[in-house]
């Protein structure tokens, strides 16, 4: 983890341990909440595409099955939410292996079918065999940890934003280590890198599985949190939405990732105020951003604090 | 970088915009609205808002409650539970309403449940699903408007009966709204003696359901029930008719709109639905206690909205209407506001039916709430 | 059993019709760009709307709403070109698929600003009784779709094939800097191939929505199966987009018919991963030309 992401890290710690004390009231805070619970599905997806080179639009299929697995299993046999939300990320890990494997001959626009077709089987099973079908199921647990039950938005603000900061070190020290340095290889060049001693199918495999369990974690947490589920809420429009969060923030910084999801997530907040022209405002708002900031926000802003000190100094 | 300067005044105004309010004379009540004004249930939405507003502009000319106005301030939930979710807090921290109308669905109602009853704030919903008022004890705060599913089968199975009709196939669109049909519909089937030989499923987007109603066909049944709002109740409608399928078409309650016949033009004739008696308020005797609302709901609408406000709209009148009249015989007071809709809606004449909630019922209405209507020379006919 | 076997079989002619077109659209901008348009299916959306606007609103005769409608989508589509794609740089496709993403959502503001959340329809194309083959029905409009399916093939085949500007705008997809190195101007190409595929939509759109009815948000429906169709036959290959589109609506169909009608939008995805498991250039695509396109 390099200097400047240490102190941004810093920044960013004080920033969401503040918040709710400047943004009070459980509005903002459920705001807040979302921005986090899609920031981690996002990192994920930025260390999958930014680092790998791999394309994914089947990210929401594993958000759902984190978010069904672990709500099936606390309403059914009331295990400790925890444990139910590791065996979301279980059945995640294995439901990335079983789509990376074939995927892992795919590239482009193939890869992308692939993995849209893979989050749409998965709504397709939960519409039809998941709990409570198309309309879903509620009065599922709040999240609970050693019998203190996180209930209150703050608090859970402080889950949320915890495990992203978490995540989001482990994501930096990851990408820094031999094989974040072997994954950007594979992005620069799959066939050098083979040549080089990569084992380039075993990474992929893991690197996708990573991002599954980023995203079955968020949807566990998610489902703990609302309380109720349906599978419309995972559906390839969510997917979509979260390649956008992390082209929006930057597609080759983690940070990107994150600020992409708060933007998104925020954005129609913002723009309730158009009514039924939000849609309208929203589209236009993110055609003017992706052509004007091409390389994403959080590379745009580390360049021009780089110009600023370069001038500074001149 | 002058547009990344011009982005950013766009940002900061919108922020900006967000925390102007509004003055009036005397304290306005606030009501909170969540309709699923866009996405794929805004089939729902649409209607309800327009119902909202306009019933807002009546309220408020006549004096408003009590001298106060009232301010209904609407959120659209994109037909999403999450978004309806960040709705109700929105609409019970920042605007600190009496109490919440809508939403449209039955997922975005469930979503809100836990919500309600830890803020105390009554709910009344306008979607149909049985578990968003049951069991009662654990939906104190939560009310709906639309009749129970399960009224709208037994409507249509009771009618099957009396006609012979003893084995049927259905339908149901793979949203929500069809699923709590086929539940419904598959709980009451024995009750009726009714056998289901076909059990289908379509997408809410599909464009051709042939399939689904050949296999209907070969399984030997003698009606077709469909189950679906927008335009797949059309598709069907059109599909069935050029199948010359041979025995008669079943619509959901979703099929209340003119619309309907209007886009399936000669396909939709002998189409039979149990429907609310807006659609048909005409052809409602005079003394009928819901004639004189829904005719003046009808026409207000129609001269405001060049359509008709059809079921749902509906929906949206009677969970409003509620609220209004229970601010207006307790005042602004929450608790009181619940325990007046729970008690005293009684007899009470909708749009929907006529109301009696109860301590055992937040819903308030039966299948007598329904009439069974076949389409006829591109009209409604109520059957006897 | 046959009679209920050729009803599932023209169902799914019926849809797969419209998901073939789609995937034609696609292959049209893949050819010259190597991205995929994902407002594609709004175009489609454009088409049946614009033709309701067009004959049932304005009352214009039913050939001159047809070309007018054609006409407006390509402009709309020119429109689109000119002011997100042309001014960026052509390297990062992922950068322009997005774009078209955010156009798809501008669109849809649109369409729903302009014409609401109803859907829409008119009459088809020739009134009458549906033909009856062997016992299964099969509706008039149905057999116009497949029969404009098949022309716009043709003539999309004898363009790329045929055409000194097809076969121009072919090279600019294979290596755009070779293509420009040999004369050809890779900018008027993109815009070019832009145009024709909104008109390929918009030419689906008016033959559908007698069928099918049109509402504002049906495009990304429409974009999902029309990519799949796309995928399927091997992206590049028109003829291989359009029998993908007809192999899934036909899979759809007998899914639905012998299967389960639920589960069967998964099960046509599925065969769909499986033969990318065998055949990772579709069923037509070649693996050569896949490994020399950068996406």
């Amino acid at each position: 983890m390099g200097r400047g992401n240490f102190t941004t890290l810093l920044v960013f710690i004080t920033a969401i341990s503040l918040f709710p004390f400047i943004g009070s009231g459980s509005y903002v805070l459920t705001v807040g909440i979302f921005s986090g619970i899609n920031a981690l599905v996002a990192i994920g997806l930025c260390i999958l595409m930014g680092y790998a080179g791999q394309v994914s639009l089947g990210q929401a299929g594993f958000y759902g099955i984190g978010a069904y697995v672990s709500a099936v299993i606390s309403v059914k046999f009331g295990l400790p939410v925890i444990v139910c939300m590791a065996a979301g990320m279980a059945v995640a890990a294995g439901a990335a292996v079983v789509l990376a494997i074939p995927a892992l001959r795919l590239k482009g626009h193939y890869l992308a079918v692939a993995t849209l077709g893979f989050g749409e089987i998965i709504h397709v099973i939960l519409n039809e065999w998941g709990l409570g079908g198309p309309s879903g199921f509620g009065d599922i647990p709040n999240f609970s940890l050693f019998g203190i039950t996180v209930e209150s938005a703050s608090s859970f603000f402080y889950l949320v934003w915890g495990v992203v900061a978490v995540t989001a070190v482990f994501s930096f020290n990851l990408i820094n280590s031999r094989n974040g340095r072997a994954l950007r290889a594979i992005h620069d060049s799959e066939t050098a890198s083979n040549a080089m001693g990569v084992d380039v199918s075993v990474l992929k495999i893991k690197v996708f599985i990573l991002s599954a369990v980023y995203a079955a974690f968020a949807g566990s947490l998610y489902a703990h949190y609302v309380t109720f589920i349906s599978p419309a809420s995972f559906s390839l429009f969510h997917s979509v939405l979260l390649l956008m969060m992390v082209i929006v923030g930057g597609i080759t910084n983690i940070w990107g990732a994150i600020v992409g999801a708060v933007v998104i997530t925020v954005l129609p907040e913002l723009l309730k105020k158009f009514e039924e022209f939000d849609i309208l405002v929203y589209g236009l708002i993110l055609t003017l951003s992706l052509m004007f900031f091409r390389k994403g926000l959080v590379p745009l802003i580390i360049d021009k604090l780089q110009q600023r000190k370069g001038s500074g100094r001149a | 970088m002058k547009v990344f300067k011009i982005l950013l005044a766009v940002f900061i105004v919108l922020g900006l915009s967000m925390s102007v309010a509004n003055s009036a004379g005397k304290e306005p009540y606030k009501i909170g609205a969540i309709f699923s004004v866009t996405g794929p249930a805004s089939f729902l939405g649409e209607p309800e808002k327009n119902t909202v507003i306009m019933l807002q502009e009546q309220i408020n000319k006549a004096g408003g409650i009590n001298g106060h106005p009232i301010e209904v301030i609407i959120e659209d939930s994109k037909s999403d539970e999450t978004q309806s979710v960040l709705a109700s807090k929105k609409l019970l921290e920042s605007d600190k309403v009496l109490a919440i109308i809508g939403p449209s669905t039955t997922g975005e109602s469930m979503a809100l449940v836990p919500i309600m009853n830890t803020a105390k704030t009554p709910l009344v919903s306008c979607a149909a699903g049985a578990p968003i008022t049951q069991p009662v004890n654990e939906r104190h705060w939560i009310f709906k408007t639309p009749q129970y599913d399960f009224s709208v089968v037994e409507a249509i199975y009771a009618y099957m009966k009396s006609k012979g009709i003893a084995k049927v196939g259905i339908m149901t669109v793979s949203t929500g709204f069809g699923d709590s049909g086929k539940k419904a519909l598959q709980e009451l089937a024995p009750k009726y003696g009714i056998t289901i030989a076909a059990d289908e499923r379509y997408g809410p987007k599909d464009s051709d359901m042939s399939t689904q109603l050949t296999k209907i066909k070969a399984a030997g049944a003698q009606a077709v029930i469909n189950w679906s709002i927008g335009p797949t109740q059309v598709v069907v409608t059109k599909n069935w008719h050029a199948l010359k399928m041979g025995m008669p078409l079943f619509q959901s309650h979703g099929w209340g709109s003119k619309k309907n016949i209007e886009l399936a033009g000669k396909a939709a004739e002998g189409v039979i639905a149990p429907l609310g008696r807006l659609v048909v308020w005409d052809k409602l005797a005079d003394k009928h206690p819901q004639k004189a609302l829904l005719k003046k709901y009808s026409a207000d609408y129609e001269a405001k909205y060049k359509s008709e406000p059809g079921t749902f709209g509906g929906h949206a009148y009677d969970s409003l209407m509620m609220v209004v009249e229970a601010i207006k015989k307790v005042g602004p007071d929450k608790a009181k506001i619940r325990n007046y809709i729970e008690t005293k809606i009684n007899k009470w004449p909708g749009t929907g039916g006529i109301f009696n909630m109860s301590s055992k019922d937040h819903c308030g209405l039966d299948k007598d709430a329904l009439e069974m209507v076949v389409v006829k020379n591109g009209d409604w006919e109520i059957l006897k | 059993m046959f009679t209920v076997f050729l009803q599932f079989l023209f169902s799914g002619l019926t849809t797969g019709a419209v998901y073939a077109l789609v995937g034609l659209g696609f292959n049209i901008i893949y050819n010259a760009t190597s991205i995929i348009n994902l407002a594609q299916g709004e175009f489609v959306v454009v088409g049946g709307l614009l033709m309701w606007l067009f004959s049932e609103s304005f009352k214009l005769p039913f050939l001159v709403s047809a070309v007018l409608t054609i006409l407006v989508s390509g402009l709309l589509a020119l429109l689109m070109e000119r002011l997100t794609i042309k001014p960026l740089p052509k390297t990062d496709l992922l950068l322009m698929i997005m774009i078209t993403v955010a156009v798809s959502i501008l669109l849809r503001g649109l369409l729903m600003f302009k014409f609401g959340k109803n859907p829409y329809v008119y009459p088809p194309f020739t009134e009458g009784e549906p033909f009856i083959i062997a016992g299964a029905v099969i509706q008039q409009q149905t057999l116009w779709v497949i029969g404009i399916t098949f022309s716009c093939i043709i003539l999309i085949y004898l363009f790329f094939n045929r055409t000194l500007i097809g076969k121009a705008m072919r090279a600019c997809a294979v290596n755009p800097t070779a293509a420009m190195l040999v004369g050809i101007d890779v900018e008027k190409m993109i815009m070019l191939s832009f145009v024709l595929s909104a008109m390929v939509g918009a030419i689906g759109g008016i033959a559908v929505t007698p069928i099918s009815l049109m509402e504002y948000d049906k495009g990304p429906m429409l974009a999902v199966k029309g990519f799949c169709a796309a995928i399927m036959g091997g992206l590049g290959r028109g003829r291989g987009s359009v029998a993908g589109g007809f192999i899934i609506g036909i899979l759809e169909s007998m899914t639905a018919g012998y299967i389960h009608s639920g589960l069967k939008d998964a099960v046509a995805l599925l065969i769909l991963l499986a033969i990318l498991f065998f055949k990772p250039a579709g069923i037509f695509g070649s693996k050569t030309a896949l490994q020399m396109r950068r996406f």
